[in-house]
């Protein structure tokens, strides 16, 4: 039998250190969904996900109760709707994200990724139109999530792009500025997008992907800061050391939950994310991690390189737990999401400039940060093009999920409830960025030797 | 399929007692037990047979916690995989 030890630290990771899993994410095939006729590709879109998964809640539900261990979201990705809607006649693809939100209402799921677009190197026909109906699409539906990927380091900078998402999610912003701009909350935009990424607003069914797959995102910071509290003092080393094998536990329940949900529901198993992905419940952050480690609060100098350490410790904890490892796998930073990075913005210990440093080391980039309304569409863009030449340059994934929350200003709080969480806005730069953003384009890939 | 039950709590008569006839009258057979006083608290664990169990999960899982509550301790079930996955490689 197993010791008493064991069974206790198992029972106190989930009891006392919020140990859970973060997400089941059913990823689903669409293609075989397009029709010229769009009202047809969305019966086909909606008897699609509706029919493969029916399931996915009682079976998240049922090992929930079996295994005794929370599963906090269960969620759904699907084919980027550019590519499924391209071939209908519509202008407009508002309708084809109606019929995304009405099947993850009627299969119970909070969220349903992959009203996206892929336009690195540039844009489709189809591309345009959905680009175009993002900041309605997200005002008028409840759980569909929108990505863009405006960046590979094979294909360089889209710069259109990235001058066109400025203004979209300035946009969706005063479209949803009865709700503080929340439709930002959905929105992302990434560099590198991985095409298995269980975690929202970005998850989507890539296309190299199989027809139905089970992906699996686990969480965890409170059980690495509490396993921290143990080593204070001592050397990196055995901080190091300390993680790594906290992270194998922490993974393999996450290989657990996936490998039984695949069974149940007969689809393959597909990925763990091994990201440690704070909520804004107290003891569930990043944050206080690196706080753990020495750091009198988040931001001040030392943080990066405690991140660093952190999110490679769990990586390599984490590889060895799991039978198969994708997504964004990296430790999250998102400030509205954690406890102790909104506090840490609100003492003014963790600027966004000290933010953009932390994404060079770890996953996955500018994350729920609340900016003032008034920020020009060019300064926005100006951020994501930073963010994203870091993930270009360093062949990682970056993002930026940004809200300009209408009316607000510097130091205000905006309260976006639940998983989203609370968020203090942000100063940005005041000077400005409207030449550089202006000129369009393409950034060419760059070079992947001399690496310096 | 095979589980673990945990007992924690403050210490007093009839603990095992309890859990263990509501164990009997559901079938569920207990396979081994182990007892003790850590970091103060009684501390029971038993590794069970559910296979021949008359009632689901759910209802088990709540005949437990009634029983919890009127010992005054915390009672949980959870598949025995979730501890050998984490502590075995």
């Amino acid at each position: 039998m197993l010791n008493s030890y064991e069974i206790m630290e198992t029972i106190r990771m989930i009891e006392d250190e919020k140990l859970d899993i973060r997400t089941i994410t059913m990823g689903i095939s669409l293609r075989n969904c397009s029709h010229p006729d769009g009202k047809i590709a969305r019966k086909r879109i909606y008897d699609k996900i509706t029919g493969l998964a029916e399931n996915l809640v009682r079976v998240g539900e049922e090992i929930e109760l079996e295994y005794g261990i929370p599963i906090i979201n269960k969620r759904i990705a699907v084919t980027p709707i550019s590519l499924v809607a391209e071939s209908s006649d519509e202008e407009e693809y508002i309708e084809f994200a109606r019929t995304l939100d009405q099947a993850a209402k009627d299969v119970g799921v909070d969220f349903i990724g992959g009203f996206s677009a892929l336009v690195h190197k540039g844009y489709t026909e189809g591309d345009q139109r959905l680009i175009k109906s993002i900041p309605a699409a997200l005002a008028k539906t409840e759980r569909v999530c929108s990505s863009v990927n405006l960046a590979t380091t094979r294909a360089g900078i889209n710069m259109d792009a990235v001058q066109e998402m400025g203004r979209i999610i300035k946009e969706t912003a005063k479209l949803t500025a009865d709700r503080d701009g929340l439709g930002c909350a959905k929105l992302v935009v990434f560099a590198n997008v991985p095409e298995d990424n269980p975690f929202m607003a970005g998850a989507f069914h890539g296309i190299g992907e199989p027809e139905c797959v089970i992906n699996v995102g686990i969480s965890g910071p409170g059980t690495v800061k509490a396993a921290l509290e143990k080593v204070r003092g001592e050397r990196f080393d055995l901080v190091a050391e300390t993680i790594k094998k906290t992270a194998f536990k922490i993974t393999r329940m996450g290989q657990l939950v996936a490998g039984e949900t695949a069974k149940r529901l007969g689809v393959p198993f597909g990925i763990v994310d091994l990201s440690l992905a704070p909520t804004p419940t107290i003891g569930d952050s990043v944050a206080r991690i690196l706080e753990e480690m020495g750091i009198e609060s988040c931001g001040a100098p030392g943080t990066t390189a405690a991140l660093a350490l952190l999110n490679d410790a769990v990586k390599k904890g984490g590889a060895m737990a799991s039978s198969h490892v994708g997504g964004l796998s990296g430790a999250f930073i998102p400030v509205s999401e954690d406890a102790g990075m909104i506090e840490a913005v609100e003492k003014g210990s963790l600027s966004l400039e000290k933010l953009e440093a932390m994404t060079c080391v770890c996953s996955v980039g500018l994350d729920m940060i609340a900016i003032p309304g008034d920020t020009p569409a060019e300064t926005i863009s100006a951020i994501i093009a930073d963010e994203i030449a870091i993930g270009v340059i360093n062949n990682k994934t970056t993002a930026v999920r940004i809200i300009p929350v209408p009316g607000k200003s510097v130091g205000e709080i905006v309260e976006f409830g639940g998983l989203l969480g609370r968020a203090p806005v942000m100063a940005v730069s005041n000077y400005s960025s409207t030449k550089f953003i202006a000129r369009g384009g393409r950034i060419p890939a760059p070079i992947n030797s001399l690496r310096n | 399929m095979k589980a673990i039950i945990t007992v924690i709590g403050k210490d007093k008569i009839g603990i095992i007692a309890g859990v263990s006839q509501v164990l009997a009258e559901n079938k569920v057979n207990i396979l081994d037990i182990s007892q003790t006083i850590l970091q103060d608290y009684f501390t029971m664990m038993m590794l069970v047979d559910l296979s021949r169990a008359t009632l689901p999960l759910d209802e088990l899982k709540e005949n437990l916690d009634k029983t919890g509550e009127s010992l005054g301790v915390s009672i949980k079930l959870q598949r025995e995989d979730v501890f050998k996955s984490m502590h075995r490689i």
